[in-house]
């Protein structure tokens, strides 16, 4: 009989536990960023901030600017901050917010010597903002997401736009596309020797038009006064568009090695060139770069990386654009990551780039009023390219002096042309969790 | 310099199909190395200005998770 008794006792006790087990979805039980394993939706909280500073240095003497001569002397310092916000919603996806915030302040690159005016001036500051949210679902593997970034500089203004999906499959692999434009303003700011200084005063007794240097229409009543360009009022813009569809495809191949193929359809049109790049022509005299108003390009790439023994790690690159100005050009580099300890790794690195010459260029006094476009930057010459340096990465599971700074990543490179340009830049990135 | 830019593009093709034609299964709990921040498929942060110098100065851009133009006086 008390066999009996504890044997019913211990089926009872066996159906309690049972029912003290309860059904809950897969996503409700999946464990929350908290540690726990019973969801909760999650506010947007600070995951993440980054601090990237970096300060870049060049030299050289074939000045786009200057028609293919002159000094290439640039200095760039640029700043930018990250605050990457994450949380959870109702139904278990996780939201990403990422704010940005660009400040860069360069002496020349692309508006050196060239003021509103158009004539000389020796630096400028751009500031660019950008907004990027996701919504991922991890129980499905799929994601998307919108964002925007703005970019402004005294001649240039730009609004970009995106939208992403991307997909995870069952074999550990990632489809991701990525559609994006840019909406641009390129304001006609040229050469000061293409510029009128000279005031028009309207005479007439009536209401007329004139056409001024810049190609601006300006309608004057009767006893008006317009005074030439040097107003940045004055100046007109045009515009440049770039759309792009974007497509990737990552995977891992074993537990040492993945990859990931990369390829870019891009269109352009609008006004491509600078209004401030000057051409001289082989009888002497001077006109400004004139490029095809549409541009498609063509880049694919290739990414492996392979962890080689419990230390080092081979991260390769390899890319093969074409385009339709008839730059044909090839990238490949190797970074070979070496952890010192599990928190620290020193990277040695180097890019090799190549690159055929469009068909509108040429060099200083080379080009014939023949021509149909024509342009002296160099960056649209056939050259090769050699970029080396070394990085170091600092990132001890509990932060720096037991901080908030997590991890410090350093970079420094030299890098070269067969045009003589020389440059070098020293990248540092701070991140705090 | 002359390329063939279909041939080109088949040894691409070639390459990243042999390459991904190698993968075996890999488990979470075998991810360790493929998880280091090392490992990582796309460029780093600190990369940022770098590649941005590069599209200056530079013909071609594009196909490395950055911008392919536009958004700046660059080509």
């Amino acid at each position: 009989m008390r066999r009996i008794c504890l044997t019913l006792v211990g089926i009872y006790l066996l159906f309690l536990h049972t029912f003290s087990q309860t059904t809950t979805s897969r996503a409700a039980t999946r464990e929350s960023p908290g540690g726990d394993t019973t969801y909760r939706s999650r506010k947007l909280r600070l995951e993440e901030v980054d601090l990237v500073s970096s300060y870049y240095w060049q030299n050289g003497d074939h000045s786009a600017i200057e028609g293919g001569i002159g000094s290439e002397k640039v200095t760039d310092l640029a700043n930018g901050l990250e605050l990457k916000l994450a949380g959870y919603d109702f139904k278990a996806r996780k939201n990403n917010l990422t704010l940005g915030m660009g400040l860069d302040h360069h002496t020349a690159a692309s508006q050196a010597w060239v003021s509103k005016t158009g004539a000389s001036k020796t630096g400028g500051t751009r500031l660019y903002p950008s907004i990027n949210w996701t919504r991922e679902n991890e129980v499905k593997g799929t994601s998307f997401g919108f964002g925007a970034v703005y970019s402004s500089e005294y001649n240039y203004h730009s609004l970009g736009l995106d939208a992403e999906v991307s997909l995870k499959t069952h074999t550990n692999g990632e489809f991701t596309a990525k559609f994006s434009t840019y909406l641009d303003q390129v304001k006609l700011v040229r050469p000061s020797e293409f510029n009128t200084t000279e005031t028009v005063t309207n005479t007439t007794g009536g209401t007329t038009t004139y056409t001024t240097a810049s190609g601006q229409t300006v309608t004057l009543s009767s006893g008006s006064t317009y005074t030439s360009e040097s107003s940045s009022a004055h100046i007109p813009s045009s515009p440049r568009n770039t759309y792009t569809a974007s497509f990737s495809f990552t995977q891992v191949i074993n537990t040492r090695l993945q990859g990931a193929v990369l390829l870019d359809l891009v269109a352009q049109n609008g006004y491509l060139g600078l209004p401030f790049h000057r051409v001289y022509f082989a009888d002497g005299t001077d006109t400004i770069e004139k490029l095809p108003s549409t541009r498609y390009k063509l880049p694919i790439g290739l990414r492996l990386n392979y962890f080689l023994g419990d230390r080092v790690i081979l991260r390769g690159y390899y890319r093969y654009y074409t385009d339709s100005w008839g730059i044909r050009s090839q990238t490949a580099s190797l970074e070979v990551p070496v952890k010192i300890t599990p928190f620290f790794s020193v990277s040695p690195f180097y890019r090799y780039y190549t690159q055929t010459a469009a068909h509108y260029f040429a060099p200083y006094e080379k080009h014939t009023v023949n021509d149909t476009y024509w342009t002296s930057n160099y960056a649209y010459a056939g050259f090769t390219s050699s970029f080396f340096g070394t990085g170091i990465r600092l990132s001890p599971p509990a932060g720096i002096f037991h901080s908030s700074l997590k991890t410090v990543e350093i970079r420094c490179g030299h890098y070269t042309q067969t045009t003589d340009l020389v440059s070098n830049v020293i990248s540092m990135n701070l991140s705090f969790k | 310099m002359k390329y063939n830019t279909p041939r080109k593009f088949s040894v691409f093709g070639l390459l990243a199909i042999t390459a991904f034609a190698a993968c075996s299964p890999v488990k979470e709990y075998q991810k360790n190395r493929i998880n280091d921040a090392e490992m990582s498929l796309s460029s780093r942060k600190v990369e940022k200005n770098e590649s941005n110098f590069q599209s200056y100065r530079e013909g071609s851009s594009g196909a490395n998770g950055g911008k392919t133009g536009g958004g700046c006086g660059c080509n």
